[in-house]
């Protein structure tokens, strides 16, 4: 049985720790990762806390695979709270070697209530558990955290997962990262961490990790390492995901200038073509997984020299074509900044390029800068702004650490305008007006703009649909590349190694039954999947978003058409399109026109606890 | 018993090395049938992202762990040359640990005895494992000449490819 069947709480406040049993019915129901812990953060939160407040839960967990040998999946943790971005339910995933330490531990989950009153970081000892001061680590790097961690308590195989100085002032995009280069990347779970003066998470477990059928898992497990040869993950293992700059380049779907062109007129420069030739040092993994996909980036000559980082699409793209900025050795200093002041590098390339539309736009001016040139391509000024963002520097840096959402707010004189988010969280790298399934998708999603809650980006860009339009059927899509993705998500298998489940759901199935002996079939897995979306989409609901006002897309996406010759000019995402759209996701989903999961539906799912709210909610809207 | 140049071990290869563990599972669920790092008689280190290697016990010649033991409790096997511990005598105090250079010999969370690679009866799984087919299981001399034919390739590169 590979689930530790333990729950860990510390109340920071107080600084009492307690465990408690894992309900097994709940593990079956929600699997694990973002479905369990999403459930955890339900029975422990209260509505319309503040999402900065000693009330609001923080839920590190693993997955029901943690600690196992199972690639991928094996390493994994998530994290789980209210979001400082997005005001509404947030989950990040990372891998690494955290997940699997804190399995062998011995706990499922740790639910981090209260404030400390000073600095402090937890020591998890199998048994043990201490907080302790962190005083000495104020302001370090996670990375440098965790050599001091381990230093500190002398043992170099503890592994830490920490926030930098962003997280301690609070940004609202800090990060929590572990193993130096993942991250717990989207939704600011570091400026909550900050916000309970957790600096830090170090474990240390020794305990045996067992699943129920060792010998047919472990057969399992070796299919999975052969299929990790294969093609389903060439592309992670070879050029990586920065392969994607091409390709979206080509199809006039790689955002640039802050999602006024789709198109790049520097793409080569900053391709994984061009990266793997002449940047990329070593490609390594995480633990109990050979596929290899870690690029890890050093700059070789000029003014970044020895400038280290790992580079993925996502992060690259933000501070790269999006800031119009054309230079690789710029864009590793300015991810590698990111990871070292613990800030989400999509969130923050993206707030960069809103700060420099708006300076190239005259909203603001050298005055509110402080003298920098913030004019697109400028990489000494993405730097700079990297570095006034991660800690709160200037008034520049202060309204950019709120994210762009509440800076566009704050700033006005239609600066809103400019401000490239959905329910507060910052677009990823995909031009919504030119992948149209992905807008509706990216528009729906629990925990905002995000490229991982469904992957409806996929169809658009493999050209399954025509992508230029949204009409009946991209619900269904939408419906179950979401559902499948909370499944992998729960399981917290990497998503680059999503295509090595041959027979997806199925092998999915297998997995989890032969580590947990809990019988499990596909089709309960995919409603987990469901019942885990409606979860999500009724704690929004309880913490008064989630409905059919809050399915947004950014104001450029649906009034500036691209503007770039060829295939693409012209496409922007019409009003009555995107509503078919939202009637058709809606329709399928079993919710009503206002996005609300009726009662019915709850009831279908197990969701009966639940009904409460939906229907205060439906009938507040009559 | 085999001499220093038959004797095949567990070795590294830290160009290949990415620090992923597998080794680690591999060897506890075939020795412990669990998934436990601290049970496993090979370990792997990442220094940085850029240094990573796996270590196992090298089956030194007059293997000094052996030397060390004031109670007799090991012994280095004249058919294999791996070390074997006599669980009875052994009572974890760890003079064998000090003696070996490479931290290859370790005190088990549990027994509380030393335990070491015993190369699983001539067919090691962390080898088998190995996903980047880091790990080799050879012995010294095969080690230098796989690394002369890889210098010698290197120096005459040029006119390999003009041979084709």
């Amino acid at each position: 049985m590979s689930y530790a069947k333990r729950i860990l709480y510390v109340d920071l406040t107080t600084g009492k720790t307690e465990v408690k049993p894992l309900d097994e019915k709940l593990a079956k129901e929600y699997i694990g990762g973002i479905g369990l812990g999403m459930k955890l953060f339900l029975d422990h939160s209260k509505a319309g806390v503040d999402a900065l407040s000693p009330e609001n839960p923080l839920i590190f967990i693993t997955g029901p695979l943690s600690g196992t040998m199972a690639p991928s999946a094996g390493n994994s943790y998530a994290v789980v709270s209210k979001s400082p971005l997005t005001d509404g339910i947030n989950e990040s995933k990372a891998h690494g070697f955290f997940g699997s330490e804190l399995k062998r531990a011995g706990y499922d989950a740790i639910i981090f209530t209260g404030k400390s009153e000073k600095l402090v970081y937890v020591w998890i000892d199998d048994e043990s558990v201490q907080l302790l001061d962190a005083e000495q680590l104020k302001g370090k790097s996670p990375a440098e955290t965790d050599d001091a961690i381990r230093e500190e308590l002398g043992d170099f195989y503890i592994r830490v997962s920490a926030i930098g100085e962003a997280g301690e002032k609070l940004v609202r995009v800090a990060c929590i990262i572990n193993d130096e280069f993942r991250a717990i990347g989207r939704g600011g779970m570091g400026a909550v961490m900050g916000s309970k003066n957790l600096k830090a998470v170090a474990v240390r477990g020794t305990k045996d990790v067992n699943v129920a059928d060792a010998e047919e898992f472990t057969e399992f497990v070796r299919t999975i390492h052969e299929r990790m040869k294969g093609p389903a993950t060439r592309k992670y293992r070879t050029l990586g995901t920065p392969e994607n700059v091409l390709v979206l380049n080509a199809l006039a779907a790689l955002p640039t200038r802050n999602f006024s062109q789709a198109t790049f007129e520097g793409a080569e420069k900053v391709s994984g073509e061009y990266l793997n030739e002449r940047y990329v040092k070593k490609i390594i993994g995480c633990a109990t997984c050979g596929m290899r996909c870690d690029h890890i980036a050093v700059v070789p000559e000029g003014e970044y020299k020895g400038s280290t980082s790992r580079i993925e699409f996502e992060c690259l793209w933000a501070v790269g074509p999006l800031c119009a900025v054309d230079r690789l050795d710029a864009i590793i200093e300015a991810i590698r900044l990111c990871d070292y002041y613990g800030i989400d590098g999509i969130s923050t390339g993206v707030i960069v390029a809103f700060a420099m539309d708006l300076y190239e736009n005259g909203i603001i001016t050298k005055k509110d800068t402080d003298g920098m040139d913030l004019s697109f391509g400028n990489h000494a000024a993405l730097v700079e702004t990297i570095k006034r963002i991660g800690t709160r520097t200037g008034w520049l840096g202060n309204v950019l650490a709120e994210g762009s959402m509440r800076a566009g707010k704050e700033i006005g004189r239609g600066a809103e305008k400019y401000a490239n988010h959905i329910k507060g969280m910052e677009l990823p790298g995909y031009d919504l007006r030119t992948l149209k399934t992905a807008a509706l998708g990216f528009s729906v999603s629990y925990r905002g703009a995000c490229h991982l809650r469904s992957g409806a980006y996929s169809p658009d860009v493999k050209g399954k649909v025509d992508r230029f339009k949204i009409e009946k059927g991209r619900g269904k899509l939408i419906m179950d590349g979401e559902d499948l993705y909370n499944v992998v998500d729960s399981l917290i298998l990497c998503k680059f190694s999503r295509g090595v489940m041959y027979d997806g759901l199925k092998d999915m199935a297998k997995y989890y039954t032969l580590a947990t002996g809990i019988e499990m079939t596909p089709e309960e897995l995919i409603k987990a999947g469901e019942r885990i979306n409606n979860l999500a989409r009724v704690i929004n609901i309880r913490e008064g978003k989630g409905t059919r006002k809050d399915d947004t897309l950014p104001w450029k996406i649906m009034n500036v058409p691209v503007p770039d010759e060829g295939i693409a000019k012209g496409a922007v995402v019409n009003q009555k399109e995107f509503d078919l759209g939202l009637d058709d996701y809606y329709s399928v989903r079993g919710w009503t026109k206002d996005g609300i999961p009726t009662p019915e539906k709850l009831k279908e799912l197990g969701l009966k606890d639940l009904v409460s709210i939906v229907k205060k909610k439906i009938s507040s809207m009559k | 018993m085999p001499t220093i140049h038959e004797k095949k071990f567990v070795s590294g290869d830290p160009s290949k090395c990415i620090g992923c563990c597998v080794c680690e599972y591999a060897c506890s669920m075939e020795h412990e049938n669990t998934y436990n790092p601290t049970k496993s008689r090979i370990r792997a280190i990442r220094l940085n992202s850029f240094v990573n290697l796996a270590v196992a016990c090298r089956l030194c010649e007059d293997s000094p762990c052996v030397a060390a033991c004031p109670r007799d409790a090991l012994m280095q096997s004249e058919e294999t040359g791996i070390i074997l511990v006599d669980e009875d005598k052994c009572n974890g105090c760890g003079w064998c640990i000090e003696a070996c250079d490479y931290g290859a010999i370790q005190l088990h969370p549990e027994s509380k005895k030393v335990f070491v690679c015993d190369l699983c009866d001539g067919e090691p799984k962390c080898v088998e494992w190995c996903p980047e087919e880091a790990l080799d299981f050879t012995t010294k001399d095969i080690i230098s000449q796989k690394a002369r034919i890889s210098a010698v390739k290197k120096l005459f590169q040029d006119a390999l490819k003009s041979e084709k």
